[in-house]
């Protein structure tokens, strides 16, 4: 298939049909705006169904509804609207329902502004919900990646039973790039055999459910969500890594940021600085082991945000203390330029190369 | 090159390029002399827009007409009484920069009175790398129901066919095929040919002398 060119909102959409998933429900914000709107022009076309809910909760529980019966599903939106989800999210987790949800995240706290952040990254990688559960989290940097990770996303979301979070950011939902659909879908997808499609005679009854009347049942559930966890944390890892072998240095960045950040690499290569880079695309589970290969003269990683600080928490984790940590980060909207990014890193190194 | 009348109203489907148009068509007239005013009427999103570049445009001497509410996160479908200046004042090189869609060209409306035969031109940019203008049928469909919100007559095709940094000739000569179905089917000229400066002495001689070299003043050095 030759490229055409997507906005990342579009891109989402056209990749979710071509998954197979015919259903979303959703509640328009800016800057994820096109999603809805191109599902509800586009779904009708192949049998599906789109439905603007009367608020993001409302959407949130329609997508239980359809994960229930064992459609693919999807719900979208950007920071304040993703903050209102987190109840039906965290119901989805509990009850083991595969979904896909996207946040396009835009400045906050707050309603704060319409462009773009990355300030739910504590919110997507902790569970902003309540309670013990974690979901699946890629952070694509660019269209092609966002259309791959949305399409790979609703296969391990059917293959996990858990919600997925495809993190991306205003610009990303906002840019236009070349794309094509080349994803080809896992061969291990289990069958549904939860799911509530109606049971038949004598069979047993499928319940959804995230409600316990027994602790001891419940700390059980909980036990075997855990499991599952750590299953994801065993293969599901996804990471770009460059140069740690080498560096003086290492740039740590996610979703559009990194974009950001290879460009200031690259200038810096050229004035003769040793510069690596760790670009996590899984953000749950986190790629600790790639931190733990940086070589052991290394100065310092250099984590790079549209936030104040988040994602670099999870990197003193991996590093547990061995290399020393620094920080860059923008916020409410502001998207950070190379220059900037070149210039805290000489300030690190002292001019040294 | 830019013989074009008096005021250019730029639009097309959305996503196809009438905002790098737009401020490429603004430099080359301020480049000439003249005196230029670029409008920016895109209210239905706001990433993107001309009124980004406000600062190396009013620094080429281009007048540049943004939102009536300053701040770049304003989510309001607020448009400047300031657009009008402009389409009073003849000594003015007007373009307008619309929003993507017959949605976006609902803006159009409250100037319809300045827009006739003779003293406008309404250019449809078309991207035949677009899904949804990938054939003439598709490109026909948005012009038709863009003129009947406008309620004016698109004047010419531009050819913007492009894949952003990685375009090819092959992607302009695409375009350039679609572009002159869509002229033979509905009797529009084909005004420019858009293409990145570098590709420009790679064009094959066929596509004629109107070839519209650009810059991607919207791109930022880290994007595709």
């Amino acid at each position: 298939m030759t490229k055409v060119l997507m906005k990342g909102n579009e891109a989402v959409g056209a990749a979710a049909i071509a998954a197979g998933c015919h259903y979303f429900f959703g509640y328009p914000i800016t800057p994820q705006s096109e999603v809805p709107e191109y599902m509800s022009r586009e779904l009708p076309k192949v049998g599906g169904s789109y439905v603007q809910a009367e608020s993001e909760v409302a959407a949130i529980n329609m997508v239980y509804g359809a994960s229930g019966s064992g459609a693919r599903v999807m719900t979208s939106s950007s920071s304040p609207g993703i903050a209102l989800k987190q109840e039906g999210i965290s119901y989805c987790a509990g009850a083991e329902l595969p979904c896909v949800i996207v946040d396009m995240m835009r400045g906050g706290p707050g309603l704060g502004t319409i462009q773009p952040a990355q300030g739910d990254y504590f919110l997507a990688t902790r569970g902003g919900g309540n309670g013990d559960y974690r979901l699946i989290v890629l952070a694509p940097a660019d269209v092609q990646e966002l259309v791959d990770l949305v399409m790979e996303g609703f296969d391990l979301a059917d293959i996990y039973r858990t919600p997925v979070m495809i993190l991306g950011d205003g610009m990303i939902g906002q840019m236009m790039e070349p794309v094509e659909f080349k994803y080809q879908q896992r061969t291990d997808l289990p069958e549904k055999d939860w799911a509530t499609r109606g049971k038949g005679k004598g069979k047993q009854k499928n319940i959804i459910n995230s409600l316990y009347l027994e602790a001891e049942e419940l700390e059980k559930h909980n036990h075997h969500l855990q499991a599952k966890y750590a299953e994801i944390r065993e293969k599901e890892k996804k990471v770009e890594v460059y140069n740690i072998e080498d560096a003086d240095i290492v740039i740590t960045a996610y979703g559009t940021t990194s974009r950001i950040a290879k460009t200031a690499i690259a200038k810096l290569e050229k004035e003769g600085y040793k510069v690596g880079m760790i670009r996590p695309i899984s953000l749950y589970p986190f790629p600790n082991e790639a931190y733990e290969k940086i070589n052991d003269n290394c100065k310092g990683v250099l984590t790079v945000e549209m936030s104040t600080g988040q994602m670099i928490d999870d990197v003193k984790l991996s590093l547990n203390g061995r290399i020393p940590t620094y920080f860059h980060g923008r916020s409410g909207g502001m998207v950070p330029g190379p220059e900037e990014i070149v210039e805290k890193v000489k300030e690190i190194l002292g001019g040294g190369k | 090159m830019l013989k074009d009348n008096r005021i250019r109203i730029i639009i097309g489907h959305y996503g196809s390029g009438k905002t790098e148009f737009s401020v490429n068509y603004a430099v080359k007239l301020a480049e000439e002399g003249k005196k230029v005013a670029l409008a920016d009427l895109d209210v239905v999103n706001l990433y993107f827009r001309s009124r980004e570049k406000a600062e190396i445009l009013e620094a080429m001497g281009i007048r540049v007409i943004g939102g009536a509410i300053k701040g770049s996160g304003v989510d309001l479908p607020a448009i400047t009484g300031e657009v009008l200046t402009p389409l009073q004042d003849k000594s003015y090189e007007a373009i307008l920069d619309v929003g993507g869609n017959p949605q976006g060209a609902r803006t159009l409306g409250r100037y319809h009175s300045y827009f006739t035969e003779g003293e406008y031109d309404m250019f449809f940019v078309l991207n035949a790398n677009r899904p949804e203008t990938a054939t003439a049928e598709q490109a026909i469909e948005y012009i038709v129901k863009i003129q009947d919100v406008a309620r004016a007559k698109v004047t010419g095709i531009i050819n913007n066919t492009h894949l952003l940094k990685s375009t090819t000739v092959e992607d302009v000569m695409k375009g350039y095929k679609l572009a002159k179905e869509v002229s033979k089917e509905t009797g529009l000229p084909i005004k420019y040919n858009v293409c990145l400066e570098t590709l420009v002495d790679k064009l094959p001689e066929e596509i004629g002398d109107n070839v519209f070299p650009i810059k991607l003043y919207m791109r930022e050095e880290w994007m595709l």
